[in-house]
Order: C-alpha cells, then structure tokens, then sequence
C-alpha cells in the first residue's frame, strides 16, 4: 500500500504504518510523536485532496 | 501464422463436432485491418471463423468468469496465466475448461505501427516475423520484433502455463536483463517528479472504464466506481477522482495483475495504465517472490500469511 503511494509521489513519510495494543500507552505516545514530527516537517500536504468549489 | 489459424481451426471444430465443449472462445477477424474481435463460437460452422495473428491482443479470460458452461478456450501465455487466476478465485472451475494453448512470440503494438503512416491502414499481413502494411499511398516491410507490445518485450511467460493442448511447439522464453527497468526509472524519481509524471500520464483518461472492462481480474458485479451508496469516489473529471480510480484499479490488482496489457489494447485515449500496477507486479516479485497465475494450487501471496513476511514498514 505505502509503495505505490510512494511511487505515485506521496511522500514516505506521510503515510505511517503501527501496530498498537490498547495496553502499550508509550508506544502510542511515542509513535504519535513521531508521526507528527515527521509529517510537520513535510509540511501541509496537497496531493489527493480534492478541492470543492 | 496462418498454420497456427489452421490448427486453431480443427482443434475447435472437433471439439465443438464431438460434444466435448459447448463453446469455443477464441478470437475473429475484426472489423479493420490490424485488428481482431473475441468471439464466441458455438457450431462447428463459426468455428471456421477463429483466427490467430499478432493482433491477438485482448485477454480471452476476461470471458470466461462465472460460467458453467463446457467452454474451449484460446490462450497464448498471459491468457492462461489469467485462467489460473480466476481458477484459484473460483470464477471458473478446471473441469469446465478445454485449454487450446498457443505459444506466442509476441503481439505487435498498432500504436507504434499506425505512427508510421500519414493515412489508415487497409492491410495487414505477417510472415515469418516480418509485417507487411500498407495504406492507400504507402506500402511498408516492419520486422515484427521491433513493433511488439510494450508488455511483450518483458514477457517471460510466452508459453502457456496451463492447456490441455498446444496449438504449436513452445516456443523459446525470452530472457531479460532488467525486466523492470520502466519501474525503477520511476522509483529513482524526486517525490515532486513521480507525481507530475502520473498527473502527466492521466490528464487524458474520460473514465470510461474500458482498461478495467478489458482486465479479468475485474469482475466485482458492482465495481467501486460505479457504487453510489456510499460513493467512494466522485464520478467527474476532478483529477484526485481520476488519480483515485487508477491508483485502487491497480490496488485491486496487486498479485493478481499478469500484465497481459489488456488494459492499455481497450484504452481509447492511449494511457500507459500499466504503469500504476507494473509498480506492483515488481512488488509482488521481490517481496514475497511471487508472480500470478503459475500454480493452481498455490494459494496467492495476499491471501496468505507467513511468520517471515517482511514487515519492516510496521513500526
Ligand atoms: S491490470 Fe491490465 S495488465 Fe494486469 S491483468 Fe488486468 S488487464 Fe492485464
Ligand atoms: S481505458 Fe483509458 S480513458 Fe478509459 S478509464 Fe481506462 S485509462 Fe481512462
């Protein structure tokens, strides 16, 4: 799924894959971090948004 | 070619004369120079009407999901390979098949060809991997290996993988260097390149859903274009729509696609569509060592699970 997206030019780091137990509360804090993090500093995303109106 | 027609021909007559099939699917001449038709025969009468040349292009699987009938099928190497998909997908059971297998060196790319000429093309013959085109005003001898399909010149699978009977003797596979070069020459693109290259490839697509008609790989009763409650995707020419449709079209096809190029013969406006599920083909091949369509009895590498499946993109 994250290679075609890639190989049609979205981005690697937007596009983040986890598995998480509802007991690991730190790994989902530390994932969630790190997701955001790296997608911030992608900055805003305009690829496959479609804009109405 | 025409002793390929020939033998085509008896195989089906005597098979349609001894009760063996209810029909044959094969392919006619079609209604243009250059061209060809599926069709259906059902008497020994239309049988004589089979044909086989490099125009072959369509894939004959496409025609045999869901039905029950004793059916003789024609296939060259990706047509079979789709026959197997669609055995291990249920669509169509061995029992019911009489596969007529043809091994084939290749089918030529009318693009290419019609790109050569100033008028339209009024005949076509081939011989011995020579073509012979004319039109109105000019007369032209091609070799048939410089005009093949795209899809062909990385084929490895020429022979059928599955017949109860060969039209001809097999044919030598190719051997091929770097069969996806195409791909990797994208891979290698900045993030900013790939997406203009795909914006570029379907500016021209009118969503009219031939390249999934053609595909034997598509054959959900109601596709996710179609449905309208919910809507999955907006019916328009919005370009995230179009994007939206080619990129689940392939995801739809992910170790099931053969490249059979079925889908780029049916496409009116040229598009490379290829390109999307190429990407996955090469996937499918380096990550869980599989091509489609091999083996009935092995069961498709997205419908299995191994403890050794890579998953490093799980964090
Ligand atoms: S996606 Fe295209 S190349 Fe792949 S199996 Fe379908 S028609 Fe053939
Ligand atoms: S056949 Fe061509 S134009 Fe039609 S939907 Fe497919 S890519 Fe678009």
């Amino acid at each position: 799924m994250g290679n075609l997206l890639e190989h049609i030019g979205i981005e690697k780091d937007r596009l983040h894959f986890s598995w998480i137990s509802s007991a690991e509360a730190t790994k989902f804090v530390k994932v969630a971090k790190e997701v955001t993090e790296s997608v911030k500093a992608l900055g805003p995303n305009n690829r496959l948004v479609k804009k109405l109106g | 070619m025409d002793s390929l027609t020939d033998k085509i021909r008896t195989l089906c007559t005597g098979l349609l004369k001894d009760g063996k099939v209810d029909m044959i699917v094969g392919f006619k001449k079609g209604t243009i120079p250059m061209s060809s038709c599926p069709c259906v025969a059902r008497t020994p009468e239309q049988a004589k009407e089979l044909i086989w040349d490099s125009n072959c292009t369509l894939n004959l699987a496409n025609y045999l999901t869901n039905r029950k009938e004793k059916i003789g099928v024609v296939a060259k190497g990706c047509d079979s390979r789709n026959i197997v998909n669609h055995i291990i997908e249920n669509k169509v059971t061995r029992e019911n098949l009489y596969i007529i297998g043809v091994p084939c060196d290749g089918m030529v790319d009318k693009r290419k060809i019609r790109a050569l000429f100033n008028d339209d093309i009024t005949l076509f013959s081939e011989e011995n991997n020579k073509l012979f085109v004319e039109t109105a005003s000019e007369k032209k001898e091609l070799d048939k290996q410089d005009f093949l399909k795209n899809n062909c010149t990385t084929c490895i699978h020429r022979n059928p993988v599955i017949y109860d009977e060969l039209a001809a003797d097999p044919v030598e596979e190719q051997k091929i260097e770097n069969r996806f070069a195409d791909v990797i020459k994208i891979e290698n693109m900045s993030s900013d390149d790939k997406w203009n290259y795909f914006n570029d490839l379907i500016k021209d697509c009118i969503r009219c859903y031939a390249c999934r008609n053609a595909c034997p790989l598509c054959y959900c009763p109601t596709c996710f274009v179609d449905e309208s409650n919910p809507q999955w995707v907006g019916k328009g020419q919005d370009i995230n729509d179009v994007r939206t449709f080619h990129l689940l079209r392939a995801y739809h096809c992910a170790g099931r696609c053969t490249d059979c190029g079925a889908c780029e013969e049916a496409c009116p406006m040229d598009i490379h569509v290829r390109a999307f599920t190429r990407k996955l083909v090469k996937d499918s091949c380096e990550i869980f060592d599989w091509e489609p369509g091999l083996d009935p009895n092995k069961r498709p590498a997205l419908d299995t699970f191994n403890p050794d499946d890579p998953d490093g993109f799980i964090k």
